[in-house]
């Protein structure tokens, strides 16, 4: 891949794995969360959860 | 380590921003340290057992996710507080190491997450249980950052004993979290934690006095002396060790948790009155650091008890009076 152009911060080949490291980290939580938040619905709701207006 | 580009003179902001001071760069293992896993787990613990006690049959989602909540309130608040305590965690031995005074993660980095979590983990109890627990972390989070780290920590020799509210509160929040009020149970435990964090540190800051002084911490030993110091952890313990009993009379500590409290409390007794007895020499310090290391087991003992009886149904009620 082409190097950027512009101006930009140069990362050592340990910061980007650093880096990495992080962004999956902040994934598994994102995902984790949204499982979680799933899961108390259901458990909040219950069966009531289809008792709706469609 | 990162180098600019040539082309990265920030010219537009008039000064080039060395790397080291961007933050961002910590190990994934740096971030979690922020967040005090050790303080986390005590507090979910805790936290546990104030549900179990009130609420054995509680959902496990929902309390599966209000526990949660509550250990991310307490990591975003050992994070704040040790974005507040950067500069006195550098030069005490024991936190030297931590992220920020190691220059691994930015203090600015520690404040954004800290508010983040804390702001995060209050809405997300709020939707997961209720409001009052929501209000009751909030709170405990706010004392522990505002009132214990910014107010006491450097100002006064009772630091750890008002800001020890914060470490005593959870669970009373879980208690809210699970049944939407405070009830008598949680408060006693809430008030058995309280009672046990001054002898708890107090063990700990007679060894590491000199740490404290040299990072301007008005910790007991070091505002009172040594053995006024003594005098207070015995008389704390001769309250707290009585106070633990008192579930047993109000009926959810059953025959183990009194057996383990009568035991446990005659040990903790014991090491109270020999660091009371013993103030010079290597022993002194001895003495103290297994007071330290037996007040932790003392509380671990209480609660796992409590655990026990009402977690895995071992609860039977000592007829009393």
């Amino acid at each position: 891949m082409a190097e950027p152009s512009g101006p930009y911060l140069r990362l050592s080949a340990a910061e980007q794995k650093r880096r990495r490291s992080r962004s999956i980290a902040i994934a598994l939580a994102l995902a984790f969360m949204v499982l979680l938040f799933y899961a108390v619905t259901i458990a909040k709701l219950g069966p009531q959860i289809l008792n709706r207006p469609l | 380590m990162s180098t600019l580009s040539p082309d990265l003179a920030l010219p537009d902001l008039g000064l080039a921003v060395a790397p080291a001071a961007v933050g961002g760069n910590g190990e994934v293992r740096d971030y979690l340290a922020l967040l005090k896993p050790r303080v986390m787990s005590l507090v979910v613990f805790t936290a546990l057992v104030g549900m179990l006690v009130v609420h054995p049959a509680v959902n496990p989602i929902i309390a599966g996710s209000a526990l949660l909540m509550i250990a991310v309130g307490a990591g975003a608040s050992g994070c704040l507080n040790m974005w507040w305590d950067a500069d006195i965690d550098a030069v005490m031995t024991r936190t030297r190491t931590r992220p920020i005074p190691a220059g691994r993660i930015h203090p600015d980095e520690a404040l954004s997450i800290g508010l983040a979590l804390s702001v995060g983990s209050v809405l997300a109890l709020g939707l997961i249980a209720n409001w009052l627990a929501a209000a009751l972390l909030a709170g405990t989070i706010a004392f522990y950052v505002v009132v214990y780290s910014i107010g006491l920590k450097r100002w006064t020799d009772q630091n750890i004993v008002i800001g020890g509210l914060a470490g005593a509160l959870p669970p009373v929040v879980a208690d809210a979290a699970v049944t939407g009020r405070v009830g008598t149970e949680s408060l006693v435990l809430c008030a058995v934690i309280f009672l046990w964090t001054p002898p708890h540190f107090w063990a700990l800051a007679l060894v590491k006095s000199s740490d404290y002084a040299r990072a301007g911490i008005p910790m007991m030993p070091n505002v009172r002396g040594p053995d006024a110091t003594r005098t207070r952890i015995l008389l704390y313990t001769l309250v707290l060790v009585p106070f633990a009993l008192l579930p047993v009379p109000l009926g959810f500590g059953g025959w183990l948790y009194g057996g383990v409290s009568l035991l446990a409390g005659a040990g903790m007794l014991a090491l109270a009155v020999k660091v009371f007895a013993v103030r010079a020499g290597e022993e002194a310090g001895r003495v103290a650091m297994q007071l330290f290391g037996f007040s932790i087991l003392y509380l671990f003992l209480l609660f796992a008890a409590l655990l026990a009886e009402h977690g895995l149904g071992l609860f039977r009620a000592v007829p009393f009076l």
